[in-house]
């Protein structure tokens, strides 16, 4: 049995009270003069706070109507999100080939929660992963059968999610050849290794990404420049890398030496030493960065707005600028700040999960 | 050989020399962009899309303003179809190096003919398609008439920004004082100016008719006669390809020229076979007249009927009937009191 973590003493485990949930929460909230204080204030502010915010965002909102109709309300406008919904989910792709972007969305978000569940977990979802990125690429550009999809008729939602959902898969093997080679004995692996992940991290991910979104053109002649969505793609998938191999490399630093020649001395060779004892562990005690990395990356997608493309806040910063509907801008904010929240939610409560499940082991 | 383009320009020369050295492959050769465009099937064209009047998406998505429909019109004139042109957004930093590397054919993004970028950059500009410029808006109540008599005044300003400089350089040559208020974007800088943190609110003027049609009751402001700098808006090519340059100059006046001799997109085709010789000519009924252009004999034609003349192409984007709201002023015809004079034909 391999043990990663010191055996739980009696006073390890969770505090789990005893006494009722009452008293528990008395002792929480009045427990002594500071608590009493910290809840009393807390109490206060959210009575001056919350009532305003419930009027302005619920109860004197406008859910539908036109603009005039909400220029004269108190409330939120949320029709302006109603009327801009469909730029801000599909971009500008024109309204015939929105089908394209639905079934992208769903293929990508469904395969990702088939992902999420421990008991498929095999080899086969890696090929899956790849053929669910290529045709969610074939879907959103065109091209094989498919009409070409314009540069500019690429945006919205479909955007963050192929952009976040495929750096980051992709950045992983990458990432992890490069923890690898950092740790490698043979110096030419370490010091290209550790030059690229230095070189991308040291790197501002704006300045990757006009890299490659500037830089690329001249040095391609013509027709061979893949299309702008692609070179953002390579940028943030290289510095995903990156940032995963250091993540990864935390993990493998912490398992003991003593393992792996123990491994050895059972007659296990590299490869399986890699992937049966270390590897495991690693991935293990990587969790918590590694979903950093993943929360970090699926809002910094919107960084493509430097390179003039438009993600799903973009495209709500782009229908905020409607001089006919200019002024909700607080509107946009509050729907995009609720739908990245609710994904990085999900996300963070899904890693804890799984960090629960793996320490069982 | 190098193209031009790639040893002249000063902003690029970084990112070029870095370019040349890894990778002798030149992206578009000189002399060659119809061709390129015509095998291509679609014209590139560098535009903004987020700047309403200009290039902005409508709710479902399609865009308009007044350098998308020129984009649509270069097309027209080009392919004979309006729709076969790919929009390349381009932010103000990344315009002039998306040129240069030949991702795009053409620039119309907003952008201000200076002597600078035309001699530096290795750019040409073509005719202006719009003539704006920096000016001042304040709330009537402040009873200003005059930019003169803002001494004193606070001023809404996005740091480092052109506009920035020159009202500053415009208070201090006339001697006034005044208090700049930093604000990071325009969404900030517009909300300042309605609760009145800023008695001054600058920017182009198309920006600020826009910004006066949101405010609760437009006519609490006005925006004052003076232009503080110029800003004369042109489409954009790479030096060294004359033909190029001059398809792409004509088509900015053919809209001007249709409405000068009466040509709108509803009427076209009733002047194809009726109408003065000047305006079958025009519009292609004289063989081999367009022959020097390198295009189709009604190109001309093509870009009337797509995106119709230039008084419609104004009010449709900037004018009256469009959410800016602003008036055609320097932007009618010279024999309306404007500034656009297309050249003839013969």
């Amino acid at each position: 049995m391999i043990q990663s973590r010191p055996i739980g003493s009696a006073e390890d485990g969770p505090r789990r009270a005893s006494f009722g949930l009452v008293r528990y929460a008395s002792a929480l909230f009045f427990g002594s003069k500071l608590n009493t204080a910290i809840t009393l204030i807390s109490a206060a502010l959210l009575w001056l706070v919350l009532p305003p915010l419930y009027d302005w965002g619920i109860g004197d909102a406008l859910w539908s109507g036109t603009v005039e109709e909400c220029r004269a309300a108190s409330g939120a406008c949320w029709a302006f999100i109603g009327e801009k919904i469909n730029l801000i989910v599909f971009g500008m792709l024109p309204a015939d080939d929105r089908w394209r972007a639905v079934l992208a969305i769903v293929l990508m978000v469904s395969v990702m929660a088939l992902c999420m569940v421990p008991r498929v977990w095999s080899v086969w979802l890696v090929p899956l992963w790849i053929g669910t990125i290529g045709v969610a690429f074939w879907l959103m550009l065109g091209g094989f059968g498919l009409d070409r999809v314009r540069t500019e008729q690429v945006g919205g939602l479909p955007v963050t999610l192929l952009l976040s959902l495929t750096a980051l898969p992709l950045g992983f093997p990458f990432g992890l050849a490069l923890a690898l080679g950092r740790q490698s004995e043979f110096w030419l692996f370490r010091w290209v290794s550790t030059g690229v992940i230095e070189l991308f991290r040291g790197a501002p991910l704006v300045a990757t990404l006009f890299i490659a979104s500037i830089m690329m053109p001249f040095v391609l002649p013509e027709g061979m420049n893949p299309p702008k969505l692609t070179r953002a793609l390579l940028a943030f998938t290289i510095v995903a890398a990156a940032y995963i191999a250091e993540a990864l490399r935390g993990g493998l630093q912490s398992i003991p030496p003593g393992q792996g020649e123990a491994a050895a001395a059972l007659g296990l060779r590299g490869w399986h030493r890699l992937w049966l004892i270390t590897l495991p562990q690693v991935i293990r005690h990587s969790i918590p960065g590694l979903v950093n990395i993943v929360v970090s990356f699926f809002k910094d997608t919107s960084l493509i707005i430097v390179i003039g493309m438009t993600d799903f806040l973009g495209a709500i910063q782009l229908a905020a600028r409607d001089p006919a509907w200019a002024g909700f801008n607080i509107e946009g904010y509050v729907f995009a700040a609720l739908f990245y929240f609710s994904f990085c939610y999900v996300l963070t409560s899904y890693a804890a999960r799984l960090e629960r499940r793996a320490s069982h082991y | 050989m190098l193209p031009s383009f790639l040893l002249t320009s000063s902003s690029g020369r970084a990112l070029t020399a870095a370019a040349v050295t890894a990778c002798l492959a030149t992206p578009v050769l000189a002399d060659q962009t119809l061709d390129a465009v015509k095998e291509r099937g679609v014209l590139k064209c560098g535009t903004a899309l987020d700047v309403p009047g200009f290039g902005y998406p409508d709710s479902n998505g399609v865009p308009g303003g007044m350098d998308v429909d020129y984009c649509k019109a270069l097309a027209a004139a080009v392919l004979g179809d309006a729709e076969k042109v790919e929009f390349i957004p381009l932010t103000t930093t990344t315009r002039f190096p998306a040129l240069q590397s030949g991702e795009v054919d053409v620039l119309f993004r907003q952008v201000t003919t200076t002597f600078t970028r035309d001699t530096s950059l290795g750019f040409l500009s073509g005719p202006v398609t719009v003539f704006d410029g920096q000016g001042i808006m304040v709330p009537k109540a402040l009873g200003v008439t005059k930019a003169t008599e803002l001494d004193g005044a606070t001023v809404c300003v996005t740091p480092g920004s052109n506009s920035e400089l020159t009202i500053g350089d415009y208070f201090r040559a006339n001697g006034m004082e005044f208090k700049p208020i930093s604000m990071d974007n325009f969404d900030e800088m517009r909300s300042a100016f309605f609760s009145g943190r800023c008695d001054v609110f600058t920017s182009d003027r198309t920006y600020l008719g826009s910004i006066r049609s949101v405010a609760e009751n437009p006519d609490d402001y006005v925006v004052l006669d003076e232009t503080l700098a110029k800003s004369p808006l042109a489409p954009v090519v790479r030096q060294g390809d004359d033909q190029w340059y001059n398809i792409v100059r004509w088509t900015v006046y053919a809209p001007m020229i249709a409405e000068e001799i009466g040509i709108t997109s509803e009427n076209v085709d009733d002047k194809l076979s009726e109408g003065a010789p000047m305006i079958q000519r025009f519009l292609g009924k004289q063989a081999e007249f367009f022959e020097g252009i390198g295009l189709e004999d009604d190109w001309a034609y093509n870009v009337v009927k797509s995106i119709g003349n230039y008084g419609e192409l104004y009010e449709r984007n900037l004018g009256a009937g469009s959410a800016i709201g602003l008036d055609r002023g320097d932007n009618n015809l010279y024999f309306n009191g404007g500034l656009h004079y297309p050249p003839p034909l013969l």
